[in-house]
């Protein structure tokens, strides 16, 4: 058992955008969350870190409701990468990730061995041991990205949650990320924006709309022709990639839009 | 925060707290030998030995006053200004996320100019009992805080919306005192009035150190104790409680103290601009943005910028006492400037 919801409900400004999810993330596995944009994902990720209170219905962490669970307890359990987190301090890239000790340390607690290595670790995971005084601020946006993951990982969870990790990043340094949070082995649960990174890389895949959970399960199962032309607008045709993945093509004729002179 | 990194290496800690400490005292040594009445050393350090050992050295009534009454009490408030305010502004900096933040931000200033203008002017009291500038000043800025906290409540931890509550207030107060001293005030209680609002160290005396003392140093200890959970503000709200920062708390805790802080270093010495916005950042620049340092510098290096503004405010122009808030400003704007051109480079 992992991370489960039951039921959940969260709305803002009298409008529902979780509206009833029950979903489960199976241990060790990397579950996808696609949906169009407002479709209730990054809140849904929100209250699964419970970044917000519930209106209704449970979060449950190993079977024990979350809002019980002192909020060290649950940094030390659970790590969140938020989309495109910047700060205007001036921070190395291994100040940033010493954050990510912050649940593990009491209040005047000074630095420990073993909060080194947990850093040490977590730098040279996601490939950045050598940028461990870089100055934040020279980061590239997939450094940066990393560097999120990193103090994610220096929190040694057993659940890492994912807000559109490869956003505004190129395809190189997309494929990279997500092919690192596959590696990783703890349970992932990401929030993407392209169908096809996730039937690459998600062994399950939850399809959100409107709040609702349209589908959850394997990505053949969950990505088909009728489901994203209902949920996106778009049609589509599903062909098996050269990976033995899915693969979504748009068919739209871009010729045909183009207004002719 | 990245020297920390070989955990703590306490002969470099010591030594550091050692020439802190040091260019403390030699900061209040300057400020009590140097002023209007000439005293030699020996008579100085006669009448601080008299005055805080009661050793009954030979000194003159006039220059033992001027020394342990007048100079020694002012310095020392001097520094624990200096220090409070300068530990507000790193606290809001990072609770807000803003560079600009500061304690009169929040209207704090403001709100004290208007009580403590309230009584100057109007004479207000309860029961018959006038009340002291000081405890008008008081009341003011807990008035402004008030109407802080009610504009900023439905903003949901937006930090935005707390600044522009705290512009706002201090518009509204600021617009209060004007009222009270154009309409109101003769030339000579406006007088008064200017030298409250720009600072001013000269009437401080003992008793006001008994309250500044440990509402320097309680606010110091409780914002210590949150050092760790402000480094984790770093990238903001959810990335602070995602990291078992118990958010609200911390913010409600750490607003209060550096509310009260400002509130009684203003209602003793009235406003003085610019400590809490510039000492943070030179702070920052001496020792970089992690809060388990960052704290103790501000106060160290906020009380010392204070107590020299305070000795240049006595002797800059024979004969007169300028405001502090003259002094901070005049000499603060152009360190500003200069930390941020050097700054820039490296980036």
């Amino acid at each position: 058992m992992t991370l489960a919801t039951h039921d959940l409900r969260w709305g803002a400004g009298g409008r529902m955008i979780v509206d009833g999810v029950t979903l489960q993330a199976a241990p060790g596995r990397m579950l996808g969350l696609i949906g169009p944009n407002g479709s209730g994902k990054s809140s849904l990720l929100r209250l699964l870190c419970r970044l917000r209170g519930v209106a209704s219905g449970v979060v449950t962490l190993d079977g024990r409701d979350i809002a019980g669970v002192p909020r060290r307890e649950l940094a030390r359990r659970l790590a969140f990468v938020e989309q495109q987190a910047t700060t205007e301090v001036q921070l190395s890239v291994c100040d940033v990730v010493r954050l990510g000790r912050t649940p593990h340390r009491a209040a005047l607690a000074s630095w420990s061995p073993v909060d080194e290595a947990a850093v040490n670790e977590a730098l040279a995971r996601v490939g950045l041991a050598d940028r461990h005084d870089q100055s934040w601020h020279t980061l590239s946006g997939g450094e940066r990205q990393r560097v999120h993951i990193a103090r994610a990982l220096a929190q040694q969870p057993s659940e890492l949650i994912l807000d559109e990790p490869t956003n505004h990043l190129d395809i190189q340094h997309q494929l990279s990320i997500l092919a690192l949070i596959r590696r990783l082995g703890i349970t992932c649960i990401v929030a993407l924006h392209d169908l096809n990174l996730a039937a690459l890389f998600c062994d399950e895949i939850a399809l959100m709309h409107d709040g609702r959970l349209q589908a959850a399960g394997s990505p053949e199962t969950v990505l088909t022709e009728e489901t994203i032309r209902r949920v996106f607008g778009v049609p589509v045709a599903i062909r098996s990639g050269a990976s033995g993945r899915r693969h979504i093509e748009y068919l739209v004729e871009a010729d045909k839009e183009r207004t002719r002179p | 925060m990245s020297h920390a990194a070989h955990g703590p290496n306490w002969p470099a800690r010591i030594a550091i707290a050692l020439a802190s400490f040091v260019a403390l005292i030699l900061a209040v040594a300057l400020a009590v030998t140097i002023g209007e009445m000439r005293i030699p050393l020996d008579a100085a350090l006669r009448a601080l030995g008299n005055g805080l050992f009661d050793l009954g050295l030979p000194v003159s009534a006039i220059q033992q006053g001027v020394i342990f009454d007048y100079r020694l009490s002012r310095a020392l408030m001097a520094g624990l200004c200096g220090g409070a305010l300068a530990l507000s502004g790193a606290i809001l900096q990072a609770l807000l996320r803003n560079p600009l933040a500061e304690p009169y931000i929040l209207g704090i200033s403001a709100g004290a100019s208007t009580g403590a203008v309230a009584v100057l002017i109007l004479g207000l009291g309860f029961g018959g009992a006038v009340l002291t500038v000081s405890a008008g000043a008081f009341i003011g800025s807990c008035a402004a805080l008030a109407v802080v906290a009610l504009l900023a409540t439905g903003a949901a931890g937006a930090s935005d919306r707390v600044i522009l509550a705290g512009v706002a207030t201090s518009q509204l107060f600021n617009a209060a005192t004007a009222t009270i001293v154009t309409t109101l005030a003769s030339a000579e209680q406006a007088r008064g009035v200017m030298f409250w609002l720009l600072g001013n160290f000269g009437g401080v005396r003992w008793p006001d150190l008994w309250i500044a003392t440990p509402v320097a140093f309680i606010g110091f200890a409780v914002c210590m104790l949150h050092a760790k959970a402000l480094d984790a503000f770093a990238f903001g709200i959810d990335a602070a409680a995602s990291l078992g920062v118990a958010v609200t708390r911390v913010k409600v805790v750490l607003f209060a103290t550096t509310a009260v802080m400002t509130a009684v270093m203003v209602s003793i010495v009235g406003t003085v601009g610019f400590v809490g916005l510039v000492i943070p950042h030179a702070a920052r620049f001496l020792v970089g943005s992690g809060h388990a340092r960052l704290l103790p510098a501000c106060l160290v290096v906020g009380a010392i910028f204070m107590i020299l503004a305070d000795v240049l405010s006595r002797i800059l122009i024979p004969q007169q006492i300028l405001p502090i808030g003259v002094v901070t400003a005049l000499f603060g704007a152009p360190a500003f400037a200069l930390i941020l051109y050097r700054a820039r480079r490296p980036a």
